[in-house]
This record gives C-alpha cells, structure tokens and sequence, in this order.
C-alpha cells in the first residue's frame, strides 16, 4: 500500500499534480476509505438493478425467485441473478437480507414460491438429480454428526451423491484442508476451525462444479481464513465456480471477481467488484493547513470541500473517474489561493463502505 | 436410482448401532430374559398350558413382537430426528436422493436391525423354553414384514416429532399398551367376549397371532387375514410416506 510520504514524494518529484495522479493510478493505489460518496442509493437507482441475462457461459441462473415462507414473511422478492462458470460470486447483504434462502432454494433444501432455477442447465425441479450432483454446501452453522469419524463423514456424502468411494480424492481434500491427521477422529474433538475446514471437506467430497459458501470464515481465525481464501481461489484455478456469503467485507473485496448486493428480499445490485469499487466509491484529499482557516476561501467555491472544525485540515471529496474534478486542478488552486499545507494524503471507499451505504435505510 | 446414496445411508445407519450396541441390542436382550424369568418361569409354571403349547414358549413370539416393535420405531424414529435435530439433514436434502431412497436407507436399516435383534431373542428364548417352528418361512415373512411396517412408523414419528419428548410419547403411550394388550402374553380367546371384541381393534394382535401361527401352527385369527391386516398397515404407512415427502412436512419450507 502507498504511503501518505510516497504521495507527496510523487507530487513533488513530478512537479505536475496531474502526472503524479497517473503514477499513483499504476502503482494501484488502495486506500482504506471512510466515508463513501453520498447519494449512491439513487445512482444505483439510476444504473438498475442486476442486468439479468441469460448466456451460454452462466452456470446458476435464477430467475424471478421469490419465497415467501408460511409465517407470511416474505424473504425473496422475484430474484433474476446469473452467475458466471468459474468465477467467485461474493453475496453481501445484512442479516436477514434473503442470502441463506436464496442458496437454500438453489440447493433444494427450500422450495421456492416462484420462480425458476437452472445449474448448468439443468432444471432444480424437473432435473433435480443432475443440478444437485453439481452443486456443493457449505451450510452456516456448524452441523455435523458428533460422534462419526471424519473420515466416515466424507465418505458418506460422497456415497450420498452417487460416488463410489475414492480413497484418493478424499485423502487429496483432507490433505488440502490440514485434517489428514484427523481423519479417524471422532468430529466432536475436532476445534471451531476443523469443523468448519470439515464442512468444507464434505461438499468437495463429490467434486462439485458449484461450489456454495454460506459464511465460510465465521469464527475462523485470521491465519485460517487466508488458508481458505488460498483453497477457494485454488477451486477457482481448477474451473469450480464459487458463490459465498460473506460478513467479512475484507473477503469479499480480497476474493470476489462480481458482488451482489441483496437486502430485505431484492437484489440491489450485480457488479464486477473493480467496477462498483471504481463506480460507487469517492476519493478525498486531506491537506494539514500550515495556518488554520476560519471559513472555506471564496476562491475554492464551487469544490466538494469540508473544513474541520479546528480548521486545521481541508478535505477535498472527489470523483477518481472525473478528469475535470482531479486532485491536479484543486491543488493548483489552492496554490493560487495562497493557502500552504504541511502534510497531505488521500483515502478511498471501501468495499464496506460502498455497502453500507447500498443497505443502509433510506431516511 | 442413486443405489450408492442408498447404501451410505445404510452403512451409515448400521455403523450407528454397532456404536450403540448396548443400548440396541443387549438392553433388549436383557430386558426379554427377565421376561422369561418372570412370566416363563414364575408366573408360567403356574399357568396350564395354552392351545397345547406350554406358557414359557407361547409367549415367545410375542416377546419377539413386543422388541420388534419397539425397536423398529426407536431405531427409525432416532435415525431421522438426530439428524433434524443437529441440522445435518440439510446434506441428505441437498444431495441427488429420491425420498423412496432415503426412506429405503433409513427404514432398511431400521428394519434390519430389529430383525437381527429379533433373531438374537429367539436363540435367547431358545435357551429358556423348547421352540417348534411349523412354518419357517412366514415366520421370516411375518418378521421382514412387521420390521418394515413399524420402521416406517418410525420414520413418521422422527419425522413429526419437534422434540425428544414427542419422540416418546408415540411408542410410550400407544405402542407399548398396544402391544400388551395385543396377545402378547395370552390368548385373546382367553378374554371374555366383550374384551375379545375390543382386542379384535387392537392391530397388534394380528401381527401376534400370525407370528405365532407360524411357529406352532394356533392362531386368534385366521392367519390370511393376519397377513393382510400386516399389508394394511405397510400400505397406510407407506402412503404417509410418500405424503410427506411430497408435502415436504417438517423437512422443507
């Protein structure tokens, strides 16, 4: 990551704030953001929701899915989502935003009310067998059966999906999954972490296609979840499509090629991660005032600008995508308006950010 | 028909109860030689011989039918609710598994093990009492059958059951009386007239009496319809089954 001294060493050595910009756009700047750009709910109302498209390259596709259970509460609200063969699909959305329902209906442990959904084109209702054989689980909560070996576990849910047993292949999951020297314990010894590696284990037992994660790093410590990032990025290299469900934004960010958002039932929207960061995030320039300013110049009227309240520092909020509204052209002006500053660095939206914003209730 | 899923389910059912084998073999066991102790030896050496078969080995069958029962429900019901209970039936419904295969698993499995426990308390008896065995092969029949029947009960308990205690309360207040009062220990033709009417609804006595038929050849009711009261029974239980499966009763919202 660039340093706040790497910036104003580029800024400097360049003499043009315009090349120095450039630089920073090849060295691939990431910040750590704190404040997204407002009014991003209406330009994700402007863009439209998740541009549903059938094509021959997507391997899930849902479309007009909705559930509503028996209580009455309407957990998914006609769903179009097509997910790509191969890639990493993030979905992000708050705690009873529909994402557990939506993959349940798709693994066949939920019926949908309506709707329709194809794995590699086969049917989930009239081609049930050939769409679930494709398809691996990892469910949220941590269920296994206590008392059976690990070994025994795997070989059951591989023999549940019409495998014959393969020795080899479990050896080579157990392997990649650090419960190799585990394999004959019983799964209640096993920590928080086995079991959720276990679980992982069991829905690679068949060699799915699809591979489905409902909070796979929940409770895992921080080592762990790397090692995992590692296998499921390793799935992705061997041409399994993966689709998780994350709290950890940080994963979502580090792993997904595409983001979905969903929350209360709706899917907010789809994106290619690099294109929503870029899209929905802002950026913001922070100058250390050399002298503390009572009131934003007259001269800087007309720019995106906050002034704190010691006066000691003014931020200036821009749009990376818009050349006119730049960092060169602002500080130019800051120049002519005299104003000198000391220090300065800039910071960008987070993913997390970026989805706060899409989730947050509209006021 | 995905035969692999069918024989996890099995295996694995199976592995469960060689890990639990005192609990599902030699408690019964145990349980059906205090029986004999009390009622073959104590309480049967003052009772007069029924139909011309001494009282030790008349109540033979029934005991065999008293642990089948319960141990066909018991087993099935456990199979299918442990898994509800922990959550780990969400593999078995996200798997490529027909409901006639699940159930195959399961109830076969069930099945399975209380025919070979109902075995194990005939070699048992066999110690205690002389045993005659007129007609082997219904006897088989008759066992297979009632095993299959009441693993199946088992299974729609374990499926309607929501807490351990409801899955109690079926083979507690209703199989067990059932099978007491189903001629387990005597004779319905021993009751008196009204009482042998009222016995006659009691569906335990058909198994009974056609398992004990087969073994020394005297019945309480004619053997054919014994056999076709235990077809009753496999059919109702069978047809809610399927109704649950379709339903997706307690298994899918």
């Amino acid at each position: 990551m660039l340093k706040v001294t790497d910036l104003a060493e580029i800024i400097l050595h360049s003499g043009v704030p315009g090349v120095a910009l450039s630089i920073l756009r090849e060295r691939g700047l990431r910040r750590t953001a704190r404040r997204p750009r407002p009014g991003i709910e209406q330009a994700v109302q402007r863009t439209g929701a998740c541009g549903y498209a059938r094509k021959m390259d997507d391997i899930i596709e849902i479309s007009g899915v909705s559930k509503t259970y028996s209580s009455g509460f309407i957990a998914l609200k006609g769903i179009d989502l097509a997910v790509r063969r191969g890639e990493i699909f993030a979905l992000l959305g708050p705690n009873g935003a529909g994402k557990t329902t939506l993959i349940s209906i798709v693994c066949g442990i939920v019926r949908a009310s309506s709707g329709r959904v194809m794995v590699d084109g086969h049917d989930i209702g009239r081609d049930w067998r050939r769409a679930r054989s494709l398809i691996g689980l990892v469910p949220q909560e941590l269920t296994t059966d206590a008392f059976e070996s690990v070994w025994n576990t795997v070989s059951f849910t591989r023999g549940l999906f019409g495998l014959r047993a393969n020795p080899t292949h479990l050896e080579s999951v157990l392997r990649a999954l650090s419960l190799w020297d585990k394999r004959n314990s019983r799964i209640m010894t096993l920590s928080g972490g086995m079991k959720r590696r276990l679980l992982i284990a069991k829905a690679l037992a068949h060699e799915p296609r699809v591979l489905f994660l409902d909070e796979p790093t929940a409770g895992v410590d921080v080592e762990l979840r790397h090692d995992m990032w590692q296998l499921i990025s390793r799935l992705r290299g061997e041409g399994v499509t993966v689709i998780l469900t994350t709290h950890y934004i940080e994963e979502a960010e580090e792993m997904a090629d595409r983001v979905g958002v969903i929350n209360k039932g709706e899917l907010v929207l789809v994106r290619d991660k690099a294109d929503l960061m870029r899209e929905f995030g802002s950026k913001r320039l922070s100058l250390r005032l050399r002298r503390p300013l009572a009131q934003v110049p007259p001269a800087l009227e007309g720019w995106r600008l906050e002034l704190s309240g010691d006066g000691g520092e003014l931020t200036y909020i821009y749009d990376a995508r818009d050349v006119r509204d730049g960092v060169g052209g602002f500080l130019d002006r800051v120049r002519d308006a005299g104003i000198e500053f000391t220090d300065l660095g800039t910071t960008e939206s987070s993913l997390e950010d970026i989805f706060v914003s899409l989730v947050r209730p509209s006021k | 028909m995905n035969l692999e899923a069918v024989r996890a389910i099995y295996k694995f059912e199976m592995a469960r109860a060689r890990r639990t084998v005192t609990q599902t073999i030699i408690s019964p066991v145990i349980s059906t030689s205090l029986y004999f102790v009390v009622f073959g030896a104590a309480i049967g050496s003052r009772i007069q011989s029924v139909g011309g078969v001494g009282y030790g080995s008349f109540i033979v069958p029934g005991l065999v039918m008293l642990s089948l029962l319960g141990q066909s429900i018991a087993n099935a019901s456990f199979g299918i609710y442990f898994p509800r209970f922990t959550g780990t039936i969400y593999e078995v419904l996200s798997a490529p598994v027909s409901s006639v295969e699940i159930v195959l698993g399961y109830a076969g499995a069930a099945a399975t093990k209380s025919v070979i426990l109902g075995v194990i308390i005939l070699i048992t008896a066999r110690l205690f009492v002389p045993l005659k065995l007129l007609h082997p092969l219904w006897m088989v029949a008759f066992l297979v059958l009632t095993a299959a029947t009441f693993s199946l009960v088992g299974f729609i308990i374990g499926i309607w059951a929501d807490g351990f205690e409801k899955l109690q309360i079926v083979p507690l207040l209703i199989v067990t009386p059932l099978t007491f009062l189903g001629g387990s220990f005597y004779s319905i033709n021993m009751l008196p007239p009204p009482w042998r009417t009222v016995a006659l609804f009691d569906p335990v006595v058909y198994l009974v009496s056609g398992f004990r038929w087969s073994f020394y050849g005297i019945a309480d009711v004619n053997v054919g319809v014994s056999l076709g009261m235990t077809a009753v029974f496999l059919a109702v239980s069978l047809a809610i089954v399927w109704w649950i499966f379709r339903t997706g009763y307690r298994l899918k919202t």
